[in-house]
């Protein structure tokens, strides 16, 4: 049974259309690339299943529920669902360890002892269990990064968004998190994931998703979509053409 | 006639200038409070209840607090009560403080990255959550100086309430001027003290400025 | 309860309510420009000026930024003649307005001047020219352009504030609502229209300096 389901989903900015009719199910456990252009709309329909954005038309699904409009209904649907974004966007006001434990706290109503606990396992499982008490500034992009994985992975949710993870990184930081990515993986969480990082779609992920203006151009295991990318767009875009 | 000594002025000036320090707190303070709930409107996702809150800002900012304070003073009396002079002078001043520490606040707020609020979304927090737990603990470091800064305008602005005969320290300076033919000195006096409740103030937001800057970041 | 507002004797009072406005605005136009002129010279003074004059220019901008402007006002009317300096009313009160601007804006110009990129003063110093030249051709127009959105909301803020002009009897916008309300008992109706008043006032201002801002400045971008 898939957990994610979008259902030709439509999503303009003012006269332009960004979404035409976005249609893709993700089963549990599974873990997707998209790949795609800048600009063919990849954050945005990860934004919109994580109801950062508005959708137009169509129909986004989570588990079975449909997204609604409306704070309890996306308050519902980001329980299941976590995200990470491309700027890492910890709270600079509060230690890696607190980033992690605030949600729990705030939103779930963890007792303290709780939350923290879970925050140590937590970044002990993305290899940072020293920095509890470093303030973000303190961290490298690397590590920002990972605690704010952690920080997504202790509301216990059912999948995982991740845009462009580790664009902003330096070069010599990319291994560090995409190894805590590949782990995670590995125990079966479900990822979607927009990337650069071909190799690692190869490698890592069950199903690679071509976005092209808008669109679900091609899909594929990566196995076939990348040796045998059936249209030009694709093979111009793996730089075969 | 009664002659004054130095010290008599001073010392009357001085006993006004309580009623100029209670003024200002009470203004300052319940204009905060005012302006915090007006800053929530303004940046709500409600059009309408943003455009209350805007409407509210540009009257209280765009007409002179002097008008806003006759206004209280003849507005409530109409309302069929006699009006002490300091009812009319706290409600207008802190509905002007409001409109102003609610820009500020606004300002500081939307200071705040918006990857702060998605990232706070994202981890199922309501916007109030948000709010309270993410943006405003970032937000209130960056407002510190400007709201001391715009404490300076209260202390000042409750000169004008003098003229619809609140008893503070601009009004006991007319006061003693009429009985001492000596307006040199005691304006000269009433502004120093002005000057002396204020300049503290502007300089601890300079300096809190600079520091903010210079570890700028920091938690 | 049961108090009906009334409005009828506008018409009646027009010609004073008119003059009120004229006289607010003669005081804003000249506070103004004087007062940015005045800024202008103490800003240069405290940024770039000879070091000995740049400490009184700056006690006499934080004596003003830390007083009431009334209190600036009733010094100047009542504390100057007995120094032998006599003025009437509208001379005091557009002393007190030029005064205050320049204090204001003596800052703000300052933080834009300071703002100018150092190879600005170094580019006017290579083609030869003085400082006070580079000044003024390569300097004070960016400088301007960069806060002319600071200067402009204080310029609406000091004529917001010459509303107690009216209490040293400069025959103003307030003058005339006192005196008007003085003669039809109408005092609220009286203050809500010199109110709207004043809010035009301070929207047309804003807008006009909005447009002075567009014509002294027409190239979009100043350097940062
Ligand atoms: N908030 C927004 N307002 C207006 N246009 C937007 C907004 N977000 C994205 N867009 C536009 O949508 C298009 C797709 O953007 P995006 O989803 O970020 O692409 P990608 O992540 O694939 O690079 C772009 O043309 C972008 O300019
Ligand atoms: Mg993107």
């Amino acid at each position: 049974m898939s957990l994610i389901t979008v259902t030709d989903v439509r999503k303009r900015f003012g006269e332009n259309e960004v979404l035409k009719g976005i249609t893709l199910e993700v089963g549990r456990g599974e873990v997707v690339a998209i790949i795609g252009k800048s600009g063919s709309g990849k954050s945005t329909l990860l934004r919109c299943i994580n109801g950062l954005e508005q959708i137009n038309d169509g129909a986004i699904s989570v588990a079975g529920a449909q997204l609604l409009p409306g704070e309890a209904a996306l308050r519902q649907l980001r329980l299941k669902i976590g995200m990470i974004f491309q700027s890492f966007n910890l709270f600079p006001h509060l230690t890696a360890g607190r980033n992690v434990m605030l949600s729990q706290q705030v939103v779930k109503k963890t007792p303290a002892p709780e939350a923290e606990g879970m925050a140590r396992r937590m970044l002990e499982q993305v290899g940072l269990s020293e920095k509890f008490d470093a303030y973000p500034d303190e961290l490298s992009g690397g590590q920002q990064q990972r605690v704010a994985i952690a920080r997504a992975l202790a509301m216990e949710p059912m999948g995982l968004l991740c845009d462009e993870i580790t664009s902003a990184l330096d070069p010599e930081l990319v291994s560090e998190v995409l190894a805590v990515v590949k782990q995670l993986a590995a125990e079966g969480m479900t990822l979607v994931m927009v990337t650069h990082e071909m190799k690692f779609a190869r490698d890592v992920c069950d199903r690679v998703v071509f976005m092209h203006q808008g669109r679900v151009h091609e899909v594929g295991p990566p196995a076939e979509v990348f040796a045998n990318p059936g249209t030009p767009e694709l093979k111009q875009f793996l730089g075969m053409l | 006639m009664i002659e004054f000594t130095y010290w008599d002025i001073i010392r009357n000036l001085l006993l006004a200038t309580r009623w100029t320090i209670l003024l200002s707190l009470v203004s300052f303070i319940g204009g905060g409070l005012v302006g915090l709930i007006v800053m929530s409107m303004r940046i709500s996702k409600n059009r309408i209840v943003s455009a209350i809150a805007r409407g509210y800002i540009e009257l209280f900012q765009g007409t002179p607090l002097l008008m806003q304070l006759f206004l209280a003073f003849f507005g409530m009396a109409l309302l069929g009560f006699t009006v002490p002079a300091w009812l009319a002078a706290g409600t207008a001043l802190i509905l002007w403080t409001a409109a102003f520490l609610s820009e500020i606040w606004r300002g500081c707020v939307q200071a705040i990255a918006k990857g702060q609020w998605e990232a706070s979304a994202s981890l199922a927090m309501s916007r109030f959550e948000q709010m309270r737990y993410v943006i405003l603990p970032q937000a209130i470091r960056i407002a510190i100086p400007p709201t001391v800064g715009f404490s300076v305008q209260v202390v000042k602005g409750t000169a004008l309430t003098s003229i619809i005969g609140f008893i503070e320290l601009t009004r006991a300076g007319t006061t003693l001027t009429n009985a001492t033919f000596q307006p040199f000195l005691v304006y000269g006096l009433v502004a120093l003290i002005y000057f002396a409740l204020c300049w503290p103030l502007s300089k601890s937001s300079q300096i809190l400025e600079r520091r903010l800057n210079v570890s700028h970041n920091r938690h | 309860m049961g108090y009906q507002l009334n409005f009828g004797w506008i018409p009646q009072y027009m010609p004073v309510l008119l003059h009120g406005i004229g006289i607010t605005i003669y005081l804003i136009a000249v506070g103004a420009v004087a007062g940015c002129i005045l800024g202008i010279v103490c800003a240069w003074t405290r940024a770039l000026g000879p070091v000995w004059a740049r400490p009184p220019v700056a006690a006499y901008v934080e004596l003003i930024r830390n007083t009431p402007f009334m209190v600036q006002l009733f010094f100047i009317f009542f504390g100057l003649p007995s120094l032998g300096v006599q003025m009437n009313e509208l001379q005091a009160a557009t002393l007190a307005m030029i005064v205050n601007l320049g204090a204001y804006s003596c800052e703000i110009i300052r933080a834009g001047i300071q703002a100018t990129p150092k190879g600005q003063f170094e580019a006017g110093a290579s083609l030869a020219m003085s400082r006070i030249q580079t000044f003024r051709h390569v300097v004070l127009i960016p400088a301007l352009q960069r806060i002319w959105p600071a200067l402009s909301s204080q310029i609406v803020i000091v004529m917001l504030g010459s509303a107690v002009v009216s209490q040293v009897a400069a025959e103003d916008l307030t003058y005339a609502a006192n005196f008007i309300q003085s003669r039809n008992f109408r005092a609220f109706e009286t203050y809500i229209v010199a109110t709207v008043v004043y809010l035009g006032l301070s929207i047309l201002l804003r807008f006009a300096l909005d447009a002075l801002g567009w014509v002294l400045f027409p190239r979009r971008k100043a350097a940062r």
